[in-house]
């Protein structure tokens, strides 16, 4: 049975289409997650779902609830961790999930019970009467966390879960995620623009950019549509050494970006020498060289041009200049 | 229905807890209006000889200084709205199954509620200063105070509901509230004023708040009783319309 099903989802901001056209569907008991960089439309395609923001045009269902005529049903049966904070700083753990609890209809004498079980997942139990306003970043998220499953959904959607957390912070909420999925049984929804996260903990990967899905499938699949090793050469004369590289046969795929060269091939380590002669011959100083097995980040590059960390920083760059632009003109 | 009352049960108890746990808050809340009595109100009583009032200034302003706590304490609790979008905790409510009329309802009650707190505090200071309270009337009184609470935190609700930053809250406020005191005879007799100052204190919903509270505390009045009455209803019923109007619209 598939937990959400999506048919032509638009949601638009003027004339901007923040998500365009999203057609898919997630499977009960899946971990299923949203790749991409910042500003491609995930957080919105999941505010349509969560039922924080009504679509544009499209339908979609949540555990069988149209998110728009049903959005109590839908809203009772899903858990929420968003991307930014969302608990009251001045009430302690114990009050904010009590109030959580109450508002989601679980009856008074099953709060402490309920409570008690997921504070005790997120490993916050000592903590469980200390205001949230003294609680550490990562604290936080793992209280939200245990928010989210307090009214037992069956779906919990996870917006960055890991964004701005330490190394070993994040190892630990994708051990939570996977106790979820294996013990509870939870679908488990969660974007994010990490590469290596999506490809640890999700079933299924959807890669999304500009609002629109350009691929689907498991992390493995996706890598293998690629197949072989990846080139990447730095040279002080890409645009020369790209032109030379396409007329190569064994060259599958080329694809310039940032003054480097990623090159699909197979057999890559045999490949390195005879790349390095053409550029001696071509008169180009290659600065660096290295070979990879596909990731996910060359999946996006190969459908986008792009890679997921350029797009990062340009986004971040957007992001700057619009704050400043703000700031000018007060 | 029932999860909609737990809601409000609960939204009003989250205001408490707050409101407990901001000591500095109550007691800065409370400064401006303590002075205001003790010295203004002391200082014009032995200038000042009122007509008909027989305790004297400090009798006559004390129902007004309590009028200000209630208002200047209601308005700005309506603040929580813009404090919680910025940290992110009105996303947890809007998402919650439950009605936002149920939040905004539960809001307006807790920030009522703790006006009325202030209220009392001011009262109790007031009677440790000589005012003379007719206590016969205390619980009405009180229950006066929470429906004037409740219409003004919903009137700060629904310019809270408007606005994005906490800075342009405050100046909106500030500029209606000054108005809004000063014209509602809180610190002199109508009567005697002159003919602007007395038109525009009709249109002012504080006017009736402070004739009924001067009626009930101190048995002074200047308007008939049922006509602050009703206007005090109507004004209650207009502003919770309007803050759950306004909530209700609040994009996330």
């Amino acid at each position: 049975m598939n937990a959400i099903e999506t048919k032509g989802l638009v949601k638009k901001f003027g004339v901007l289409k923040a998500v365009d056209d999203v057609s898919l569907e997630i499977k009960e008991g899946e971990i299923f997650g949203l790749l991409g960089p910042n500003g491609a439309g995930k957080t919105t395609f999941i505010s349509m779902l969560v039922t924080l923001k009504k679509p544009t045009s499209g339908k979609a269902s949540v555990n069988d609830f149209d998110i728009v005529k049903n959005s109590d049903d839908v809203r009772k049966s899903i858990g929420i961790v968003f991307q930014d904070p969302s608990v009251d700083d001045e009430l302690t753990a114990y009050e904010n999930l009590e109030l959580h609890a109450a508002m989601y209809g679980i009856p008074a004498d099953e709060r402490r019970k309920r409570i008690e079980k997921v504070i005790e997942m997120v490993e916050l139990k000592e903590r469980l009467n200390d205001a949230v306003k003294t609680f550490s970043g990562g604290m936080r998220r793992r209280l939200e966390i245990a928010r989210g499953l307090l009214h037992n959904p069956k779906i919990l959607f996870l917006d960055e879960p890991t964004l701005g957390l330490d190394p070993q912070t994040r190892k630990h909420i994708w051990e939570y995620i996977r106790e979820m999925k294996g013990k509870h049984n939870v679908t488990i929804v969660l974007t994010t623009h990490y590469m290596d996260e999506a490809d640890l903990l999700c079933d299924r990967i959807a890669i999304i950019d500009h609002g629109k899905i350009i691929a689907m499938d498991t992390g493995e699949a996706l890598k293998d549509t690629l197949g072989g090793d990846i080139i990447s050469i730095e040279t002080d004369c890409s645009e020369k050494l790209g032109k030379l590289v396409k007329k190569l046969k064994w060259v599958k795929d080329a694809k310039r970006h940032n003054g480097k060269i990623a090159l699909r091939v197979e057999k890559g380590e045999r490949k390195i020498p005879e790349l390095m002669n053409i550029a001696k011959e071509s008169e180009i100083k290659v600065k660096s060289v290295s070979l990879h097995r596909p990731t996910l980040d060359d999946v996006f590059l190969h459908y986008t041009g792009r890679t997921i960390r350029e797009e990062e920083a340009s986004a971040k760059d957007r992001m700057r200049l619009r704050v400043n632009a703000r700031r000018r003109t007060r | 229905m029932n999860n909609e009352f737990t809601a409000i049960y609960f939204m009003w108890k989250r205001e408490i807890i707050r409101f407990i746990r901001s000591k500095s808050r109550v007691i800065g809340s409370l400064g401006m209006p303590f002075f205001f009595l003790a010295i203004v109100g002391s200082g014009l009583g032995g200038a000042l000889n009122l007509p008909g009032v027989e305790g004297g200034y400090m009798d006559f302003v004390a129902p007004g200084i309590i009028a200000m706590v209630i208002l200047f304490g209601s308005i700005f609790s309506g603040v929580i709205v813009i404090m919680d979008r910025q940290f992110g905790f009105l996303k947890e409510t809007m998402i919650a199954p439950v009605k936002r009329t149920s939040i905004v309802i539960g809001k307006a009650l807790g920030g009522g509620t703790t006006a009325v707190i202030q209220g009392i505090i001011m009262l109790l200071i007031a009677m440790l200063l000589g005012v003379q309270i007719n206590f016969a009337n205390i619980i009405l009184a009180l229950i006066f105070m929470f429906v004037v609470s409740v219409s003004f935190v919903s009137l700060g609700i629904a310019i809270a509901s408007t606005m994005e930053d906490i800075h342009g809250f405050q100046l909106v406020v500030n500029f209606i509230i000054m108005p809004i005191f000063f014209l509602s005879g809180a610190i002199f007799p109508l009567d005697t004023a002159p003919d602007v100052i007395r038109y525009l204190s009709y249109v002012d919903p504080l006017t009736y708040v402070v004739d009924v509270l001067r009626y009930l505390l101190i048995g002074y009045s200047a308007i008939p009783l049922e006509t602050s009455i009703a206007v005090v209803l109507v004004f209650l019923a207009a502003t919770t319309s309007v803050a759950v109007y306004l909530f209700n619209r609040i994009e996330s």
